[in-house]
């Protein structure tokens, strides 16, 4: 079972972001940037694949900073090859990256390409079903649970209050992950310093991203920031009834 | 030699190569006083004495197989206790955690205070320009080695909970209104700064220590100081004890340390009276595992109008609060299987002692005290305060 | 040039989802800046009830100009490849001005894709659109916003709640249906195997609604039966702080916290809760907290959107009460 793994770097929520000078890009001076967390997931899932039936696990990510680390850690977790993808990602897009990752996963051949079923930083769509329409594969995304039979693999689909859907996808095709079915392992510092000494990470070139299916932007700004908790004051009969005017107002009544 | 043969020589090796005296770990005499001292050791199905008697039999993977190691809150009783001086915390409970980590049995609280450490250079997954934050608005304005470019002549290494912690962020400050008032020239490494990483060695993560203490390390080397002191025994335990083997030496002192050779400045500055019976917890790693016993007591008796109290557990054999070595990334974990707090078992002996307020020096044990406090019948009134607060209070501030 | 809206409604097991309705919404304040028409975009098998038929609960109609229906035994259930093929027939011949998907399980699985199938621009994340036809989407976490022109010649549009409420989205009256003929869906690389329910009786805090959470404050196990009545009340459920499971007051499945679960309800009404650091990380993303609690400087209040000081015990019954009140009516 040839799996390939697609990961992304993205804005780490924790810093405060900022809009930079063009009015219409994050600022990234101090931007830090971390593993989508759902991509953890398809990383996760896949080493469980891996484990479970065997085969070979490769995640191929985009060379911006950061992303070795990513990667070294990925192979510290079991996975076998680690590619990165050279080129200008400056101001790139979903579409321009899935466009790029194409060509390199067609030259792998994969029966399953896994990745995280969405990124904070998606404004035109997500990478998973973008990829999929590129390779010409089906897609089926929100997934809590993949197992594999000849020839297919059954998907656990989410919906919303915890209804599941179970699926029968043919092979070769891209998940969209939502949750591993376990939490992403830890993995040591010293192991992931040792898998630096002994791993190499590969390269492709990639020339000429192509952005065309993203949306042109006028302007991105950050929202209100949020502030201490509107008081709300009065005997409990009266305090009582304002709540129930906001449970009305936010639908709950 | 047979296959666990192999794993007992490679145990040995790597707790002789991490740790000072870890050869003395052969010499064990199955006595159990580390079993029987150990705050949790009734719960644990492979107590420390235990631990090596299984290593000893080459059945160590039958220690493996649990995860009862991760009741081991490196309190330091059983190194303390050791009749052979075996260093059991540092060698022993440190590598078997280590070696759990390897094979992926982490508990999920304390995987990611590892990940934030790795990540955030702290557990509390907190943003690292924000660390010199709780400075903000204080005047006069601290000083940030990084800003200043300047020599001091003090580094106040921080750490991380009195960093970001709402709680400890007050005892921060005070401490910061005590050094001005005592003209101290000092200045903190602020965003620079990472933690000091020893509760995370204690966790069984040396990688991610000595990656911790490298950044520091290099942050050190780049500024002029003539001594480091700090508010946490375990920041000052790793630059003490375990930063020099990493060719990082620097002298270090616990505030408390400082503070009672300046007792004679000190003293006239405490005007106001604090009526009030205080007892005072001895640290694990100020106390037990540094033998500090004297100087925070020298401290609180400086107040005028405090009367020290001692618990029936104190210095060398004081109860751990529960935090330090991983044991606050540990609780939800240990809870499920004590269903009582060590925190709360301190809180009642302090209790006992009729004592108003229990004094600390620690930063983990506000938070955690404070909490016991709550739950345990009877300690509603109790109050807990760090040193640098009750100094804070006496000098009228 | 077609200026027409098309929203492609999410259905479930004969249950129109909620964010049809915000779509449909959306595509109204859309429609009427470009003089088009909202069409509502109906896939099933044998599910003309859906737009024909008051919506199961709600009594309302969808919102629409019109309905395109298209009947297929492949699209009785929603599966990926069966309704990216029908809608790419569908979209590529009538060439709308927007297209607007979920941002769901069901339409994240079609907008992409028909993206790059069929050449067409896409924006996700979509909060609303402005007087003036822009998209406004919501991106990191709910801290960047960023607006621009719809793109053209057809724009596929994801779209999150939020922006409208689902009532703009419905109607007294019952759209007009017009079936839609489609060539036969073949050679599909999805099917369904069936559904799984969620486990009853094991209450899963992370999926409801409204979480009625109560900390140190709610002082003993006996009071708890307050928040109850009053979670019950609200269609939710209990939930608890660290200190309250430690006691055994409440199950390990209530936790709400750093080493429980982190939640994001609609509501999170904080009873006695201090809001300390490892209890904070596990709400933040709810869509509203209130919190309640007797202390000014409880952190809670920091990250609360509306709070009283005031005691819980005087405040709890009463609103229980008021609930009750306000739904018999």
């Amino acid at each position: 079972m040839n799996i390939v793994i697609l990961v992304k770097l993205v804005p780490d929520l924790v810093e405060e972001l900022t809009v930079d000078t063009s009015g219409i890009a994050l600022d990234t001076a101090w931007l830090r940037l971390i593993i989508n967390e759902f991509d953890d997931h398809a990383i996760e899932q896949g080493i469980l694949l891996k484990e479970r039936g065997g085969g070979q696990v490769t995640v191929v990510a985009a060379d911006i900073e950061g992303v070795d680390d990513v990667l070294f850690t990925a192979a510290a977790k079991g996975a076998d090859r680690l590619i990165k993808v050279k080129a200008d990602f400056t101001g790139v897009n979903n579409h321009a990256l899935a466009r790029a990752f194409t060509t390199v996963i067609k030259e792998l051949q994969p029966d399953l390409v896994l990745t995280g079923v969405q990124a904070n930083n998606d404004l035109d769509g997500s990478l998973g079903p973008l990829l999929a329409g590129c390779l010409e594969m089906p897609y089926v995304g929100y997934l809590s649970g993949v197992s594999l039979a000849e020839g297919k693999t059954k998907v656990r689909k989410e919906y919303p209050g915890g209804l599941i859907a179970e699926m029968d996808v043919t092979l070769p095709a891209v998940l969209g992950i939502q949750a591993a079915e376990q939490p992403p392992r830890y993995v040591a510092v010293s192991k992931v310093r040792q898998v630096m000494k002994t791993s190499t990470i590969e390269e492709r070139t990639v020339s000429g991203l192509d952005m065309t299916g993203g949306p042109t932007l006028a302007r991105m700004f950050q929202t209100e920031a949020g502030q201490r908790a509107t008081m709300i004051t009065g005997s409990p009969d009266e305090v009582a009834a304002k709540l129930v005017g906001i449970f009305k107002e936010l639908g709950v009544l | 030699m047979t296959a666990n043969g192999a794993v007992e020589q490679s145990f040995y090796d790597q707790v002789l190569e991490a740790t000072p005296n870890g050869e003395r770990l052969r010499l064990c005499l199955q006595c159990g006083d580390c079993s029987g001292i150990c705050p949790f050791g009734y719960l644990m199905i492979h107590p420390p004495s235990r631990m090596i008697a299984n290593l000893r039999a080459d059945r160590f993977e039958k220690v493996l197989d649990t995860d009862t190691v991760w009741m081991c809150v490196s309190c330091y009783a059983c190194t303390a206790v050791c009749p052979v001086q075996i260093p059991l915390t540092p060698g022993l409970m440190a590598r078997t955690k280590e070696e759990l980590i390897l094979a992926g049995n982490v508990p999920a609280e304390l995987q990611s205070a590892l990940e934030n450490s790795q990540r955030y250079g702290n557990p509390l997954g907190e943003s690292p320009r924000k660390r010199a934050d709780w400075a903000t608005g204080i005047v006069p304005e601290v000083k940030i080695l990084g800003k200043i470019k300047k020599k001091v002549d003090v580094l106040w290494f921080v750490g991380d909970y009195p960093s970001y912690h709402p709680r400890v962020q007050s005892i921060t400050k005070a401490l910061t209104k005590v050094l001005n008032a005592l003209g101290v020239d000092f200045g903190i490494l602020g965003p620079e700064e990472s933690s000091d990483g020893d509760s995370q060695r204690l966790a069984g993560e040396r990688g991610l220590f000595e990656m911790l203490a490298e950044k520091n390390g290099a942050v050190f080397s780049k500024y002029e100081f003539n001594e480091i002191i700090t508010t946490d025994p375990h920041a000052y335990n790793a630059i003490k004890n375990e930063y020099p083997g990493l060719e990082i030496s620097y002298p270090i002192r616990h505030y408390t340390e400082f503070l009672a050779d300046r007792l004679d400045q000190l003293k006239p500055l405490l005007k106001h009276a604090l009526k009030a019976k205080v007892t005072y917890h001895d640290p694990c790693y100020l106390g037990r595992a540094n033998e500090i016993y004297d100087q925070p007591r020298a401290i609180l008796q400086a107040i005028p109008g405090l009367e020290l109290l001692e618990m029936s557990h104190n210095h060398k054999n004081s109860l751990c609060c529960g935090g330090g070595g991983g044991g606050m990334w540990l609780d939800g974990f240990q809870w499920e299987k004590a269903h009582v707090r060590l925190s709360e078992w301190r809180i009642a002996e302090a209790l006992a002692t009729g004592a108003e307020i229990l004094a600390v020096a620690c930063p983990y044990e506000s938070p955690r005290f404070e909490d016991a406090a709550k739950t345990v019948q009877g300690a509603g009134q109790l109050k807990v305060r760090d040193i640098a607060e009750l100094l804070v209070e006496a000098m009228g501030n | 040039m077609n200026q027409d809206i098309y929203v492609v409604i999410e259905h479930l097991r004969g249950q129109v989802a909620e964010i049809s309705f915000v779509m449909l919404a959306g595509a109204r304040e859309l429609a009427k800046g470009l003089g088009g028409n909202v069409v509502a975009v109906l896939l099933g098998h044998n599910a003309q009830g859906l737009a024909g038929n008051p919506s199961a609960g709600s009594g309302k109609y969808l919102s629409a100009d019109k309905v395109l229906y298209i009947d297929h035994p492949a699209l009785a259930d929603f599966t990926s490849d069966a309704y990216q093929k029908a809608l790419a027939g569908l979209v590529g011949k009538d060439q709308p001005r927007a297209v607007l998907f979920g941002s769901t399980s069901i339409g994240t699985d079609l907008a992409s894709t028909l993206s790059i199938k069929l050449g067409l621009p896409m924006v996700s994340s979509c909060r609303s659109f402005s007087a003036d036809g822009k998209f406004i989407s919501q991106i990191c976490g709910g801290k960047i916003m960023a607006e621009g022109d719809l793109p053209g010649p057809t724009a596929l549009v994801t779209m999150v709640p939020g922006g409208y409420k689902a009532e703009q989205g419905q109607s007294a009256q019952a759209p007009g249906i017009t079936q839609v003929e489609i060539p036969a869906l073949e050679s599909l690389r999805v099917t369904l195997a069936g559904y799984i329910e969620p486990e009853a009786g094991d209450v899963d805090i992370a999926k409801e609604p409204v979480l009625v959470s109560v900390g140190r404050g709610i002082q003993n196990q006996d009071n708890i039966s307050l928040a109850e009545d009053l979670a019950k009340a609200l269609g939710g459920v209990v939930s608890g702080s660290r200190p309250v499971i430690d006691q055994g007051w409440l199950a390990t499945s209530r936790l709400v916290g750093k080493s429980g679960k982190h939640v994001k309800p609609k509501i999170y009404l904080a009873l006695g809760i201090s809001g300390a650091p490892e209890h904070a990380e596990a709400i933040t993303d709810s869509n509203t907290i209130i919190a309640i609690n007797t202390d000014p400087a409880a952190p809670i209040f920091n990250i609360a959107k509306y709070g009283a000081e005031i005691d819980l015990f005087d405040l709890v019954e009463v609103l229980t009460a008021q609930v009750k009140a306000a739904k018999g009516s």
